[in-house]
């Protein structure tokens, strides 16, 4: 490789800041989505190059559910604060006060409600007009059909098939008042990118992406992590007895709430291994992930509500 | 090699409805290990639901719950797999419907383009389309996968069919790396692995084929261009211009100039989170401080003091409509470019090209799909680099103020203004086919509209054509003295002098003739490229010849000029004793003698020399061209 040419991990890293930093410049209010997993991860980092030697001009905000794992919350408080960030928490407290969950309202109720609801009052709570969210077209192929720049009308919602043609690498940002945008800096990278740039760039994690045993609930060939809130508010602890649990040396592929992801059987505790895991793995990065199982338009109908 | 050090290529695949691109690309997925159980799982639960006896690998690639249950795809896909070499980004770009914006848009980003085609129907219409646009967007590369040989009994002559009519085709486009490959997506011949059906293929596969594509060259390293995207202010003493190398390189302490300003300064740092830079280049993402507090903001551009962009408010470009709604003369719109955003409304619509047969043709309005050729208006100059030279800064979107979208995609076309590039020779006439086709037309470094500019009166051909003795050349002579000692740019070109050097070798029959014309007229070309006001004396007794020269130019360059005189009065005149000897026979050929002249139907100006003197001539001719605002008045 000549001394002129990028490789592709920097090329996917010049585009990602380049888009945010056309956000930036041609939103008066933008802010970047934090789920404090490892694609959130990456774009804050992506986001401090964008603007070095000045400060992430916008704040970072993270929907929160409560179902999140402590370790999520743990590594969001510490690493906000020592990246020097803005951090913004929301949820849903009237639904989350009512005992909303997935056991108990079915999986994509409790999304709608706690995830996309929660993230569509938050936008308009603080007049976001630009949300800058991780997800990639590779994750899942609803996805696939995104643009980078994706319109979003006075609902928070997605319209697949009218979407705006995007060329070279200029991006339409103009809205009307009540439009939003939602933009994807990782559009392009894979699951293998983000964790050889976490390596290359030791970029810190939340700790459980690491193997480590575990007491799990297997539901529906799901690994569910047993904790207090695995199966809603309403079981009792007692409960749990009753249903099967074991432990396995397991780590988390994707992060989200506890009830709703599943851990897979894996012994990976360096970058390196859990690179050469992804490498070889033969199941997709979502397959533990319930919220994109109940059927085989599942994202896409939650993109249309207004998910991310 | 280190996954990290791997390079990228993004390739755009297309082909007609029912071609195999989707069992194509699902083949380099699965060959490559790309396809995950459970999205397998997922699309043979669909395929099941819909009754299929196979798993459609279609429904891998159709995102969208309206593309499984239409069994269409509708919009670009992106699709990801690496080798141990290469990672790779595929656009999958529906073939059928809207196939014009959906492969504009697929192919925008695209080092490559991969055009299937079904052996069992060779070339179609459809496969000419895809390679038209490819040309136009100045893709560099093409793989042309002739599919489904399986289904031919894997005939060299079935191949060979194709790869000749489709050579042929692309000759007259501009494209000059293609490929052919023979493969059977279906059953993975020549597409990861070399089919053993077919040993009289000597090339290697598709994917071997898309891992070696040298695509680090096609990048513009010369022309350094930054456009301003974000200025960081992040305490008193740091001022820093964010944004993208989009071509060239840059290092510190390069004189530098800012755009539109024109102040003058040198690159102090090149800044990166990842520390100082000593060169940067395209496309990496920086930021600029520079030794001088100079007004810089976002959408301004930073280039080399000796290497400009072009300046202008008004330009040419083809344009791809991609809205539902028509486009009218006079429409006006929000033009993205780089990272500026200018107001622009369409000032005339040039052409239109007929993707199909690649016609030009005239046309009011254009709809959904249309591709053409339209004259900009802008409500402020941008700084740009014709699109062949350099895509980066050649390339803009128009936005619809009203309703916020994208309704078309834009090429600037260069100074030179010449369609030849796309359009097929044997449509014209009088073309001759081109015996290199594969030399790479190169836009003049510095375009008419600069040197115009400059000179401060607009490039013309007055082409002079009459009988041998009627008095082009006299009227010429005189006419370019007044203009030269006015100080305009002239150049003379004349029968007699271009016969005696650049045409020696030819004669008078009809051929010789054609092509004595064929060069006098690219020869004026060069001199009209450069700015001149560029006369030329010759008999041209052809209307045909006459009229290929007129195609070089662009319409209101060229005129013609008609100089009348009856051939009794041309003998009688006889300045250079020709037609005596043309009649005694000494002359064989000669016009209105032995030869016919074909008079111009419609020329620009008719000059009776048997009525009007020489200086009525030259006056008719001087208020022709300032009434075309080519010249300016006299000074008195």
């Amino acid at each position: 490789m000549n001394s002129l040419s990028l490789s592709y991990l920097r090329q996917l890293e010049a585009e990602s800041i380049d888009i945010m930093r056309e956000v930036a410049a041609e939103f008066k209010n933008p802010v970047m989505l934090y789920s404090v997993g490892k694609d959130s991860s990456v774009m804050v980092r992506l986001a401090q190059k964008a603007f070095y030697p000045g400060r992430i001009p916008f704040p970072l905000m993270h929907v929160d559910t409560g179902y999140k794992f402590p370790e999520m919350y743990e590594f969001r408080d510490e690493f906000c604060k020592k990246i020097d960030a803005t951090l913004i928490v929301e949820r849903n407290e009237e639904w989350i006060a009512r005992g909303c969950h997935p056991l108990k309202m079915g999986v994509d109720k409790c999304c709608s409600y706690l995830k996309t609801g929660a993230l569509l009052d938050a936008l308009r709570k603080h007049g976001f007009d630009a949300a800058i969210g991780g997800a990639r077209r590779e994750e899942e192929k609803s996805r696939a059909k995104e643009r980078v720049f994706s319109l979003r009308d006075s609902f928070g919602q997605w319209d697949p098939k009218n979407q705006r043609p995007e060329l070279w690498d200029i991006y339409n940002t103009r809205i009307n008042e009540d439009e939003s945008m939602r933009v994807f800096p990782l559009s392009n990278w894979t699951e293998k990118d983000i964790w050889q740039y976490i390596k290359s760039e030791n970029i810190p994690v939340v700790p459980i992406y690491f193997a480590q045993e575990r007491e799990v609930i297997v539901r529906n060939g799901i690994l569910i992590p047993v904790s207090s809130c695995s199966t809603g508010q309403e079981y009792t602890q007692t409960d749990i007895v009753h249903v099967k649990t074991k432990k396995i040396i397991c780590r988390f592929r994707s992060l989200g709430c506890i009830p709703c992801t599943g851990a897979i059987a894996s012994k990976a505790i360096t970058f390196d291994e859990i690179i050469s895991e992804v490498r070889t793995t033969t199941k997709s990065e979502r397959e533990n992930r319930v919220i994109d199982l109940t059927s085989d338009s599942s994202m896409e109908q939650k993109k249309k509500e207004g998910y991310f | 090699m280190p996954t990290g050090e791997k390079s990228l290529l993004r390739f755009v695949t297309t082909g007609s409805v029912d071609d195999g691109k989707s069992t194509l690309i699902g083949r380099l997925l699965y060959e490559t290990k790309s396809i995950f159980e459970d999205q397998y799982t997922a699309i043979e639960k669909t395929s099941k639901k819909k009754g299929l006896k196979e798993v459609e690998l279609a429904y891998l690639l159709d995102g969208l719950a309206a593309e499984r249950e239409q069994g269409i795809t509708i919009d670009v896909a992106y699709r990801y797999f690496e080798t141990e070499k290469r990672k790779f980004i595929i656009t999958d770009s529906p073939g059928h419907v809207q196939y014009t914006k959906n492969m504009v848009t697929g192919a925008s980003k695209a080092d490559c383009a991969v055009i299937l085609i079904d052996a069992r129907n060779g070339v179609l219409t459809q496969s000419k389309r895809h390679g038209f646009l490819i040309s136009l967007l100045q893709i560099p590369h093409l793989i042309v996968a002739v599919n489904k040989m399986d289904l031919m009994d894997y005939s060299q002559e079935v191949f060979s069919r194709v790869v000749e009519e489709y050579t042929d085709y692309s000759q007259k486009l501009d494209i000059h790396d293609i490929v052919f490959i023979p493969v059977s997506a279906l059953k993975g011949d020549n597409v990861a692995v070399k089919s053993k059906k077919m040993p009289w293929y000597e090339g290697t596969t598709l994917l071997h084929n898309l891992e070696k594509l040298n695509v680090s060259a096609d990048r513009n390293l010369v022309d350094f261009r930054f456009p301003v995207q974000y200025v960081l202010r992040p305490s008193a003493d740091f001022r820093g211009f964010a944004g993208k190398i989009v071509s060239g390189t840059i290092s510190p302490s390069e004189e530098v100039v800012a755009l539109p300003s024109g102040k003058i300064t040198s690159i102090k740092t090149i800044n990166t989170y990842d520390g100082e830079l000593t060169e940067a280049f395209a496309p990496q993402s920086v930021v600029l401080t520079l030794n001088d507090e100079i007004d810089v903001s976002r959408g301004d551009m930073i280039v080399r003091k000796k290497n400009l962009p072009l300046i202008e408010s008004s330009l040419e470009a083809i344009i791809c409509w991609m809205n539902d709604e028509p486009m009218t003369i006079n429409s006006s719109f929000i033009m993205k470019h780089t990272t500026r955003s200018v107001r622009a409304s369409v000032k005339s619509i040039v052409y239109k090209i007929d993707v199909n047969t690649l016609h030009r043709q005239p046309a009011e309005t254009f709809s959904l799909n249309d591709i053409g050729r339209v004259e900009l208006k802008l409500a402020a100059p941008i700084f740009f680099d014709p699109y062949k030279i350099n895509h980066a800064t050649g390339r803009f979107i128009l936005i619809d103020p009203l309703t916020n979208k994208t309704v078309a995609a834009g090429m600037i076309r260069d100074a030179s203004r010449h369609v030849e590039d796309y359009v097929p020779a044997e449509t014209k006439e009088g073309v001759k086919q081109k015996k290199s086709p594969h030399t790479v037309w190169r836009d003049y470094h510095i375009g008419l509209a600069e040197r115009e500019k400059q000179s401060g009166h607009k490039a013309v051909v007055l082409w002079f054509t009459g009988l041998s003795g009627s008095g082009k050349s006299t009227i010429a002579m005189k006419l370019e003295r007044q203009l030269f000692e006015r100080g305009y740019k002239t150049a003379m070109l004349d029968g007699d002098i271009i016969r005696h050097g650049l045409c020696s070798d030819l004669a008078f029959s009809t051929a010789d003739r054609k092509e004595n014309i064929r060069r006098a007229g690219e020869t004026a070309r060069l001199f009209f490229e450069h700015g001149n006001i560029v006369l030329c004396t010759f008999i041209s007794p052809f209307k045909e010849d006459r009229n290929f020269v007129r195609n070089l130019f662009d319409t209101g360059r060229f005129v013609e000029i008609y100089v009348d005189c009856p051939i009794d009065e041309c003998q009688k005149r006889d300045p250079n004793g020709l037609y005596k000897k043309a009649r005694s026979g000494q002359i064989p050929g000669f016009t209105g003698i032995d030869s016919p002249y074909e008079a111009p139907g419609k020329p620009e100006l008719t000059l009776d020399t048997q009525k009007c003197s020489v200086d009525k001539c030259v006056d008719v001719i001087e208020e022709f061209l300032l009434k075309r605002k080519m010249i300016a008045k006299p000074k008195k």
